[in-house]
């Protein structure tokens, strides 16, 4: 299957290769490196490339790439979703994924990606097995073995490969026994000029940090589960469960993961946060354009909205803009041509304002679309779409655990064409 | 890269013992004279005797070889560490080993003694990580020995090492192919294995090694399928993807009957007016589909095992793996009834939230998709809706699919999309939207004057490409219809000037050419100013005056000629020879000279003559053929080892290969012991109706597959139980088996050499010892272990169940071993039972209403109840034998005067619907009251809510005048209310019948102790329950005629209170008893509790938690009837 992989930075230096069976000379990247230099954004080179005896598979990460090279028939998506799995645990173990931590790390990430494939075949993918057999670096231990020789690989094996339950490690042991549970729903919707919905739609994610004592099996209930119209889970979550009774139950693995994902469907109508007043105009004569933003709460549910900001590409004749913010305060990058305005706190009464004038380049022709504005935002304490979890429940232990969820509501894709 | 920043994060990072004195870091490359001497440092790091120095060494080497450096010269100093005890440097020198091994034979031979010692070794870690090195090794010489350790590892008595095992084999296979005779008889065995472990590797290797032998997943076929849901990610993806191949040579084209299909597509409001149990309704509308189907006679029966398959994937569409998820839907793609395959369109949206990548890929498969199946992804169609912050190949790939989607209901909502997009700044994109436009206007013709209207507009865009790509369109679909645009073509002519785009311009010299008849005076004018430029024009547009030149030349040679003439005179001095050759072959053609041939004569002919409009079509037409989700559909091209997708076979092959002959008793007992277990502790909770096929009509491979089934639930369930307890009770298992093998003479491995078996025999008893070994193990675990004494009681509790459960197995099989086919005896034995029943049904026919039963009926009753407790599992003793019969209410259903002479009733005789467990049984009678016969009763024309579904009655072939008969027909009501309606028909006249159930017949008794009630109750609070308050109607104040007023209103069972008396003291039976009453729903199984708590002077009060709060409310209602009145 995965024959080797290559990590490549930004600039195209190959930092790290690794071979699970006969070594490929880093030169079958050229074909790679000719591809990255057609298309102009990283982001558009094609992840399967073809050349005449392999095939390359990459994504692209954290400004890097991961280069993988195929020689047979193999599913792309498998590969595809290897290599993100292989950047999450790079994530994990560094609570980054940049080529300065993996060259930090350059002996765990061998290690670590010897133990995730055999022969190119996914061996251990699960983090909780990985940290068994390679601890993650810290401060303190990084000392502790600089004093006493110690190592970062476990002296123990690892018996969590064996277990029917692959992802939970064996004896865990917390003193305080606490499950936290962050409902995260993204809302995903293109306005269109007249501030019409053309589509939204909202897409939820409940990341877990379970740290509880020994085998807790869990049963999550919502209030109404009826809304979740699409959903994917961890592996730990027992379908049959869900199909039946529309509640989670299940064995959580150790420390942070995301138990599930959802969709609510369609039909369902999706309350939009916030309007958008704005007005975009480039003059041909003076080369110059003016630009008037407001934002206004619409549906926030009562509740505040918080970390609104607004991202504009600019087209590449903007050269400069001179505006006023009523609030929060604005950037403009000559280079890459992204205006942004960070507004912070959305205050009802007092809707934030951005306007001003554009300065363009003389002699080229104006730009023919305006640009469209990106829009972050984040709603504490809600679920857009109404979802509850009603309770929690925990069998298997004695102990009683803390438990706690948080819900919070963010932008996703949320575009406003103008 | 900068070295020595990077030189500085290595030192940071492997900061174990980073001392300054060894100077500059290997890895960072340098100068090459240090290098020597630097290496010689290494050398001596390693020959110490110090762990610590050895570590920093091997640390720096493997940080050598993650750069790409070469360190293969210190391969001696290197393989002298494999031995060492310091596990982490042990790791790095076998990092090193596979790494250089395949340069340095000779030494790496060095370390196989190791190796071999370690495939030895008492800790199954140990063994599984040596095979896992020694196979990695690529030198030829030990491929011998490669051979011998695989095979041993492949009946090795730990998975995981069975595992490595699996891993190793195509290893060696790519090493020395021909050993590929001897690793597919490993295959083989360790094909048949059970754990799910092994399945998802041994299968990688299957599809490496031998893929084309596919006679070896028979036998295994079921168990892959049962196992599928427990196997890791990506096993699973392999498995898929192989059964899709497996099941396209073995089974019938479902889709061959078109027709039969469409009746299932339709989809009405369920009763609870969502739509959550959709994959349940879409298993319904195909069981739907397939009554209708025997209905109709038709003779497409989809095989039990691709249902199977179909079933136990579909709920793999929630992973959160892509790969599983696209692994998924091709298979329904390639394999589901048309109706069933709109399932995977919710899953492969869903994925294009996710990275990038992944997105490419699926909208790859999407676009092939959505050309056969547009229906499918039309819901969706605003999720394919461009973002301008989405890559470009993205937005081109959804353009892609919105074209494809496009149809003349949706068109004008895509055409106010591509508008927008026609703005973008990606002009890549805006030239991919104008391509998509002319798409959707070739198929759709009522839009396709507005599409042309649109591209005009454009021509005048300021943007060059934009505008030819316009012009290209606008040419292709003139073609279509060319008189009425005459003016487009001039106005195009104008744009000559401007264009610059040779590809534009040489398209707009052709249309000019091709309709100069529509033009007549701008045309030679256009030829003049291109005949001016002409030296300096592109090698397309070139051609396209000559062409030009010559079609006017044929049409209007007045005006045109002397410019024909010099434009051929130029191209003949052209530097292309292509050109040349045009020019030359040209002025042969159209200048009639006296050389000139007949070809001349028709020259008009040939340049004008008509040519059809071309089709647009997708890039992804039939890429179908190549299995969806694999490399070669994304490339569109054969990849390296790409298996074909074959064809569907005309007839199915012999279906009983799959069978799997077992030793039916020990299978079953093995059965009974894990449900047992499972009952303790489920985990991927397999309902009881996923274990038994239900469709299947032998009953052998049924249990066969169901005891399978269990068994791969069990190795999933039970998480926290050692692997010791478990493997001791499989080996039991094994024992048992062998000597039933023995028995029975089945000589399986008859046909393998003797030395083998011996050596298998030999590793079994190995294996033996090393149980006997582990057995003190874990009870010294179990006493060392600091859990609380509760859970070790509570296994000790268990284990004593299990004990117990096994004597009771043992009880039942002295009875059955005497009497040797055993299922059939018991599914008689059923029948009775129900002929039994249906005797005193007609006993006890005319009762009316629910009448006072006798006291003992209910004491047997609640014995009954009691007896069923005790029972392993509530499928062995059947609930039916409690349902109180003698006060089951009819119900009539066609009435003498209107059914002419006919007269139905029917009652739910609370009896388990033996094909189908989610059906409820309803039981008819027929009486004829003409004098006439009547013949053929049957059933037509079923309409129903959909989700429900039903099983008829056998036709009646005759009901002689004055004779009564009765059938049994199963109904499943999806947990409602709602009517099925049908027609009745007998040989003359059909009637218009339906069948309402009330909400007590929607549920099936379950045995629960008092504890678990309350536990269950606590669970289902809330909105989940209905309280009422009521008064008790005066006869019903003592317990039995509570208990039975309510047992009749539902079918429930009740629990018998103070039945845990082990945990509570006996209490005296207090003053105000409290009645709990127990079911679960047939179709969801959602659990009904009922409580009837009563209080002083007849006041009580009705307690009902269920889930489903609409049967609980209806529940509550009809309870408090029965009380009160």
């Amino acid at each position: 299957m995965i024959h080797s992989l290559f990590l490549i930075n930004h600039l195209g230096d190959i930092f790290l290769e690794k071979h699970w069976k006969s070594v490929i000379s880093r030169s079958v990247c050229d074909y790679f490196f000719e591809a990255r230099e057609k298309a102009v954004d990283p982001e558009n080179v094609p992840p399967v490339l073809q050349t005449p005896h392999h095939y390359l598979i990459s994504i692209y990460r954290g400004k890097l790439f991961f280069l993988s090279v195929i020689q047979t028939e193999v599913p792309p998506l498998f590969v595809i979703e290897f290599l993100h799995r292989v950047a999450d645990t790079f994530q994990d173990y560094f609570g980054e994924c940049s080529e300065s931590v993996i060259s930090d790390n350059l002996v765990i990430v061998y290690e670590l990606l010897e133990e995730m494939l055999d022969n190119g075949f996914p061996l251990a993918t699960e983090s909780n097995v990985l940290k068994e057999m390679i601890r993650p670096p810290n401060i303190l231990r990084s000392v502790v073995n600089t004093l006493t020789g110690g190592s970062n690989v476990g002296e123990t094996l690892p018996q969590g490969q064996l277990s029917n339950i692959p992802w939970r490690r064996a004896g865990v042991k917390y003193a305080n026994n606490e499950a936290y549970f962050d409902v995260t729903e993204e809302i995903d919707a293109i306005v269109d000029k007249s501030g019409t919905t053309v589509s939204a739609e909202i897409q939820g994610v409940i990341e877990a940090c379970v740290k509880l004592s020994g085998m807790p099996d869990l049963t999550m209930s919502f209030m109404n589960p009826r809304l979740l119209d699409d959903v994917s889970f961890h592996p730990c979550v027992r379908f049959r469960r869900w199909e039946s009774e529309r509640v989670l139950s299940f064995i959580p693995p150790d420390g942070n993961f995301t138990l599930m994902t959802y969709h609510i469907s369609s039909q369902n109508l999706v309350a939009i946060p916030v309007y958008v007043k704005q007005s975009i105009n480039f003059f041909e004569a003076g080369s110059c354009g003016r630009l008037d933003i407001t934002i206004g709460p619409k549906q926030t549910m009562g509740k505040t909205v918080e970390d609104l900001k607004v991202t504009i590409h600019m087209p590449k004749a903007v050269l400069n803009a001179n505006l006023t913010a009523t609030q929060g305060n604005y950037t403009y990058d000559c280079t890459t041509k992204m205006l942004v305005w960070d507004i912070g706190k959305l205050n009802p009464q007092k809707l934030p304002n951005l306007r001003g004038s554009l300065s363009m380049q003389t002699g080229v022709p104006n730009p023919e679309e305006n640009p469209s504005l990106n829009i972050d935002l984040k709603i504490q304490q809600l679920a857009i779409s109404g979802l509850k979890v009603s309770r929690l429940d925990m069998y298997g232990e004695k102990y009683k655990p803390f438990k706690g969820v948080k819900y919070v509501t963010k932008a996703g894709k949320f575009q406003v064409r103008t | 890269m900068s070295a020595s920043s990077a030189f500085n994060d290595e030192k940071g990072g492997s900061s174990s013992v980073g001392e300054p004195e060894y100077g500059h870091d290997p890895a960072s490359g340098g100068i090459f004279s240090s290098d020597y001497k630097r290496h010689d440092d290494l050398k001596e790091m390693l020959d110490s005797n110090k762990d610590s120095l050895k570590l920093e060494a091997m640390k720096r080497i493997v940080a050598m070889i993650a750069r790409g450096k070469n360190a293969s010269d210190l391969f001696p100093a290197v393989v002298k560490n494999v031995a060492c005890k310091n596990i982490e440097v042990k790791k790095l020198v076998y990092v090193y080993l596979v790494r250089y091994a395949e340069e340095q034979q000779d030494l790496a031979l060095l370390s196989i003694s190791t190796f071999q010692r370690g495939l030895k070794d008492p800790n199954q870690l140990i063994r599984a990580s040596a095979l896992r090195v020694l196979s990695s090794i690529r030198v030829t010489i030990i491929v011998p020995i490669m051979m011998l350790a695989i095979k041993e590892a492949a009946s090795d008595m730990s998975p995981y090492v069975r595992k490595t095992a699996a891993h190793a084999i195509p290893k060696l296979y790519s090493l020395d192919p021909e050993q590929k005779d001897q690793l597919i008889e490993v295959i083989e065995k360790l094909l048949a294995d059970k754990t799910t472990l092994v399945a998802g590797s041994v299968v990688m290797a299957f599809e490496e090694v031998c893929p084309e032998r596919i006679d070896l997943i028979h036998k295994n076929y079921r168990k892959l399928c049962n196992l599928l849901i427990d196997v890791e990610e990506w096993g699973q993806v392999v498995i898929i993807n192989m059964l899709t191949r497996y099941a396209r040579t073995q089974f019938l084209n479902p889709n061959i009957n078109e027709s039969l299909l469409e009746e299932g597509g339709s989809g009405d409001k369920t009763f609870y007016g969502s739509d959550e149990d959709e994959d349940e309704d879409e298993e319904e509308k195909e069981k739907k589909a397939e009554v209708a189907a025997m209905a109709k006679r038709k003779p497409y029966v989809m095989d039990p095992d691709h249902r199977l398959l179909l079933r136990n994937t579909k709920p793999l569409l929630q992973s959160r793996n892509a790969a599983v998820v696209m692994a998924v839907a091709q298979l329904y793609f390639h394999l589901a009834p048309k109706a069933e395959v709109g399932v995977i369109a919710k899953a492969l949206v869903r994925l294009l939230r996710s990275h990038s990548e992944v997105q490419y890929v699926v909208l790859q498969n999407v676009a092939t998709m959505s050309i056969k199946r547009r229906g499918m992804f039309e819901p969706y169609l605003k999720s394919f809706y461009i973002r301008s912050t989405d890559p470009t190949q993205i937005k081109v790939l959804k353009l892609e699919v919105l074209t494809n989607l496009a149809n003349e209901t949706n068109i004008s909502t895509i055409l106010r999309e591509f508008q927008t997009y026609i703005k973008s700044m990606d002009k890549d994109f805006v030239a991919a939207t104008i391509q998509a436009i002319g798409r959707c206007a070739t198929n759709i013709s009522e839009v396709r004057d507005t599409c042309l209207n649109g591209l005009v507009q454009l021509l005048s865009n300021r943007d060059e490409l934009v505008v030819a790509e316009s012009v290209v369109v606008i040419k292709k679909l003139l073609q279509m219809q060319p008189e009425k645009h005459s003016d487009i073509i001039k106005h195009m002519a104008k744009l000559t000037d401007n264009i610059q785009v040779p590809m534009a311009r040489a398209s707009i010299l052709w249309l000019i050419g091709e309709y100069c008849e529509h033009v007549p005076k701008i045309a030679p004018d256009v030829l003049r100013k291109m005949a001016k430029s002409f030296t300096n024009e592109e090698d397309i547009v070139k051609l396209q005056i000559i062409n030009l030149a010559a079609k006017l030349y044929l049409t209007n040679s007045k005006q045109t000629k002397l410019l024909t003439q010099y434009v051929l005179n130029l191209a003949k001095y052209d530097q292309n020879y292509d050109i040349r050759d045009r020019a030359r072959f040209i002025r042969q053609l159209i200048v009639p000279t006296e050389k000139s041939g007949a070809l001349s004569k028709y020259a008009k002919k040939l340049f004008l003559a008509l040519k059809p409009a071309p089709v647009l079509e997708s890039p992804f037409k039939d890429r179908d053929h190549f299995q969806l989700g694999s490399l070669s559909h994304l490339l569109n091209a054969k990849a390296g080892g790409y298996q074909e997708l074959p064809d569907w076979p005309e007839a199915a092959p012999d279906p009983s290969v799959r069978n799997v002959e077992v030793p039916e008793w020990t299978k079953c007992s093995s059965r009974e012991k894990r449900k047992e277990k499972k009952v303790e502790k489920p985990f991927y909770t397999d309902s009881e109706g996923e274990s038994g096929p239900t469709e299947s009509a032998d009953s052998e491979s049924d249990s066969a597959t169901g005891s399978e089934s269990s068994s791969g639930s069990e190795e999933s369930g039970s998480g926290s139980e050692s692997e010791e307890s478990k493997e001791a009770s499989e080996s039991e298992e094994e024992e048992e088996e062998e000597e039933e093998e023995e028995k029975k003479k089945k000589k399986k491995d008859l046909k393998k050499p003797v030395q083998e078996s011996e050596s298998e025999q030999s590793s079994e008893e190995e294996e033996r010892k090393h149980q006997r070994k582990s057995k003190p193990r874990k009870s010294e675990s179990e006493s060392e272990s600091d859990e609380d004494e509760e859970s070790e009681s509570e296994s000790s509790q268990s284990e004593s169940e299990d004990s117990e459960s096994e004597a009771e197995v043992k009880k039942k099989k002295k009875p059955a071993e005497s009497k040797p086919p055993p299922k059939p005896v018991k599914k008689e034995s059923k029948k009775e039972k129900k002929e039994m029943s249906l005797l005193d049904l007609d006993d006890f026919e005319p009762a009316p209403s629910p009448q006072v039963t006798p006291v003992n009926t209910f004491l047997s009753n609640s014995l009954v109840t009691d007896l069923e407790g005790l029972s392993l599992s509530d499928s062995v003793l059947s609930p039916a034998t409690i349902a109180p019969s003698s006060t089951l209410k009819s119900y009539e259903l066609l009435h003498r005067i209107t059914g002419e002479g006919l007269s139905v009733e029917y009652c739910f005789s609370r009896q388990p619907f033996s094909p189908d467990a989610n059906m409820v049984a309803v039981q008819m009678q027929f009486t004829n009251n003409a004098s006439s016969d009547t013949k053929n009763l049957h059933i037509e024309d079923v309409k129903l809510q959909s989700g429900m579904r039903v099983k008829e009655f056998p036709e009646i072939e005759l009901l002689p005048a004055g004779e009564t008969a009765t059938a049994v027909m199963g109904i499943d009501f999806c947990d409602s209310t709602q009517a099925a309606n049908f027609q009745l028909c007998t040989h003359t006249r059909k009637f218009f019948v339906s069948i309402q159930p009330p909400v007590g017949e929607l549920m099936r008794p379950v045995f629960l102790t008092e504890n678990e009630f309350k536990k269950e109750q606590g669970q289902l609070m809330g909105m989940n329950e209905i309280t009422e308050k009521l008064t008790l109607d005066v006869k019903c104040r003592n317990e039995h005629t509570i208990v039975q007023r309510v047992t009749t209103a539902a079918n429930l069972s009740r629990v018998p209170c103070g039945s845990d008396k082990e945990c509570s003291p006996p209490l005296p039976p207090p003053d105000h008893p409290v009645h709990r009453f127990a079911g679960r729903t047939v179709t969801s199984g959602s659990l009904v509790l009922v409580t009837v708590a009563t209080k002083e002077e007849g006041a009580a009060q009705l307690t009902v938690n269920c889930e489903k709060m609409v049967i609980g409310t209806m529940l509550v209602k009809d309870i408090l009837q029965a009380l009160t009145q």
